[in-house]
């Protein structure tokens, strides 16, 4: 679009001789980019950007592959029925216990691996290798063995928690609708721990280390050290990556749909596992692609009220 | 720092229970499915919480591999996993190096938009994938996967190279440049070679996002030869559900190809992910 008059200027600064090759020069720099990049962009367009489009405008229309004959444009009535849809509210519910307990424990758990490994001991990189391996498990195999854990015949995990009086008996949680919902995080935070403890040693191995030998000089306790040098540096990183985290959570359906598919009664069931069940066993994408653009528009308010914070609070 | 720390017996003896703690809690699980796994059909319920076996069984193992479908499913998922990951690495590559190498107008927005495509629910695609997938005739079939797969990965795959290029120093292309090779021949003879550890991580990132991948294959595939590891176990799970030993078996099976990269590729791809990390 702006070639034009950037040539033209070139050519009252340029002999007559020289501006064919100055032009291809200019089109061949504009252009060489792209000839690395095409083939990514154009996948990105057609399998995602174009769907996400047509995923958008399905949200006004009634298709249900079920009853074809009752398809076409419906303007906001999807949207009405989704305010007045009791499992909707629920799952919102749901997401948010979900998303909330789950990054806790994952941010938690993984700033304390991240502090270890920060540190020198015998085995290192062997401890290193298997405690990140959780993060190459297949998330449906996580959710399998989770479920298998959970499950009284043959895991041990409902036995312990009897001997431990947290439950009465040695039952199932994934069939209690009150704790069932603590399976899937369980497995969530198995599965999330190494990547926040990858992040964040990232972050740690780049605080200056004569920081910690000045705190040490000047007699600060760990405590302080950490609350005072540590924490301060990490704020970034850790703002970043917790919203991430947060949207990607958010997103994940897989632990779920195969731990409980979304049941006992609803218990379970967050907006991203009502989307695909809704899509998949009922074969309603107008009602789909509804929720999901509602999910989006959530994600979205979060992450501008986020980022909105960020700029208040971090000074950096 | 580890000076201060290691020199109270309580801190130091606090830091072993902790290390001790998260080994445990990562590797518990993995082990308890390998230990039903071997553990012979009838044992499994008298010795339910027992942390070893009184006897050991290969014959899980054996029926899984020989008696059910369970080639199959691996050879598909061999095959979607491999193809996502060859096409995934080579586009991301080029992409990555346009971003590490070029300054060009676009280059904000193209950025955005990948950065974008990491944001959204990519279960709010499912319903239009399904319905152009099906127009195509290319339900059932492991292309359809393979495309889907390859363009989901792209752009951390792209940010994962850029940041692999950006450590490779410029002088060594203009070097090769000044020598008369073109661009793209510098990048084929002098650039490739030293970011064989990034394509290698990267490789091996879209190897395992791709073997492990559930909803869009359940969704995409519904027949039972062309179905890819995590749809056939979870076929086989709900129809054989108290068949533990071969389950878990099954499970052990589908853990090893994923393992296997993920021990090659560990040490590059935190050390990808921490230069990333550290530049942003």
């Amino acid at each position: 679009m702006e070639g034009k008059p950037v040539i033209a200027r070139a050519q009252k600064t340029v002999r007559p001789g020289e501006t064919r090759a100055r032009r291809s020069l200019y089109l061949q720099y504009m252009v060489e980019p792209f000839y690395y990049l095409s083939p990514a962009i154009l996948l990105i367009g057609a399998v995602i950007m174009v769907p996400l489009i047509i995923g958008i405008s399905y949200s006004f229309q009634s298709i249900e592959l079920l009853k074809p004959f009752a398809s076409g444009w419906i303007g906001f009535e999807n949207y009405v029925d989704l305010w007045s849809d009791r499992k909707f509210w629920i799952a919102m519910e749901n997401t948010l216990f979900w998303t909330f307990w789950s990054i806790t424990f994952q941010f938690l758990l993984g700033l304390g691996l991240a502090m270890l490994l920060n540190t020198q001991f015998f085995g290192k990189k062997l401890f290193q290798a298997l405690v990140f391996l959780p993060w190459a498990v297949p998330t449906f195999l996580s959710a399998l063995t989770w479920a298998w854990l959970f499950n009284p015949v043959i895991g041990p995990l409902p036995h312990w928690l009897a001997a431990l009086g947290i439950l009465s008996e040695p039952y199932n949680i994934l069939g209690d609708p009150d704790l069932a919902m603590w399976g899937p995080i369980t497995a969530n935070i198995w599965f999330g721990v190494p990547f926040f403890a990858i992040t964040l040693l990232a972050a740690l191995q780049s605080i200056p280390g004569e920081l910690y030998e000045a705190a040490e000089v000047d007699g600060a306790s760990p405590w302080q050290t950490f609350t005072k040098i540590t924490l301060p540096f990490l704020a970034p990183m850790i703002a970043i990556t917790v919203m991430l985290r947060t949207i990607w959570i958010a997103n994940f359906a897989d632990l779920i749909f195969v731990m409980t598919g979304g049941g006992p009664a609803n218990s379970t069931q967050i907006l991203s596992t009502y989307i695909f069940t809704t899509a998949f066993r009922k074969l309603d994408f107008g009602y789909a692609s509804t929720i999901a653009v509602a999910l989006l528009v959530i994600l979205l308010i979060y992450a501008v009220i986020l980022l909105w914070l960020r700029k208040k609070l971090v000074k950096i | 720092m580890s000076a201060t720390q290691n020199r109270h017996p309580a801190m130091v003896l606090g830091k072993y229970a902790a290390l001790a703690f998260y080994l445990i809690f990562a590797l518990f699980p993995l082990y308890w499915l390998l230990k039903i796994g071997l553990t012979p059909d009838e044992l499994i319920y008298s010795e339910g919480t027992r942390l070893f076996p009184s006897e050991v069984t290969f014959s899980n193992f054996t029926t899984v591999i020989f008696q059910t479908d369970f080639v199959a499913y691996f050879r598909n998922s061999l095959v979607v996993s491999l193809g996502a990951a060859f096409f995934t690495t080579l586009f991301a590559a080029g992409a990555g190096y346009a971003f590490s190498r070029f300054v060009f107008k676009g280059k904000r927005i193209v950025i955005a938009i990948m950065l974008v495509t990491q944001m959204f629910p990519l279960l709010m695609i499912i319903a239009p994938i399904y319905k152009i997938v099906a127009e195509l005739g290319l339900l059932n079939s492991l292309i359809s996967l393979i495309v889907v797969y390859t363009a989901f990965n792209i752009p951390f795959a792209t940010f994962l190279m850029q940041s692999f290029f950006d450590g490779i120093p410029k002088d060594l292309e203009d070097a090769a440049m000044m020598d008369g090779c073109s661009r793209f021949q510098a990048l084929c003879k002098v650039v490739f070679p030293l970011t064989l550890p990034g394509l290698g991580a990267t490789l091996g990132f879209v190897f395992t996002a791709a073997w492990s991948e559930l909803l869009f294959a359940l969704m995409l595939i519904s027949k039972n030869d062309a179905m890819t590891f995590p749809v056939g176990l979870l076929t086989f799970v709900s129809k054989f559900s108290v068949d533990w030993g071969q389950m878990m078996a099954a499970g052990v099976l589908a853990l090893i190809p994923s393992c296997l990269f993920f021990i090659f590729i560990q040490r590059y791809l935190v050390q990808g992910l921490t230069s990333g990390a550290v530049k942003g």
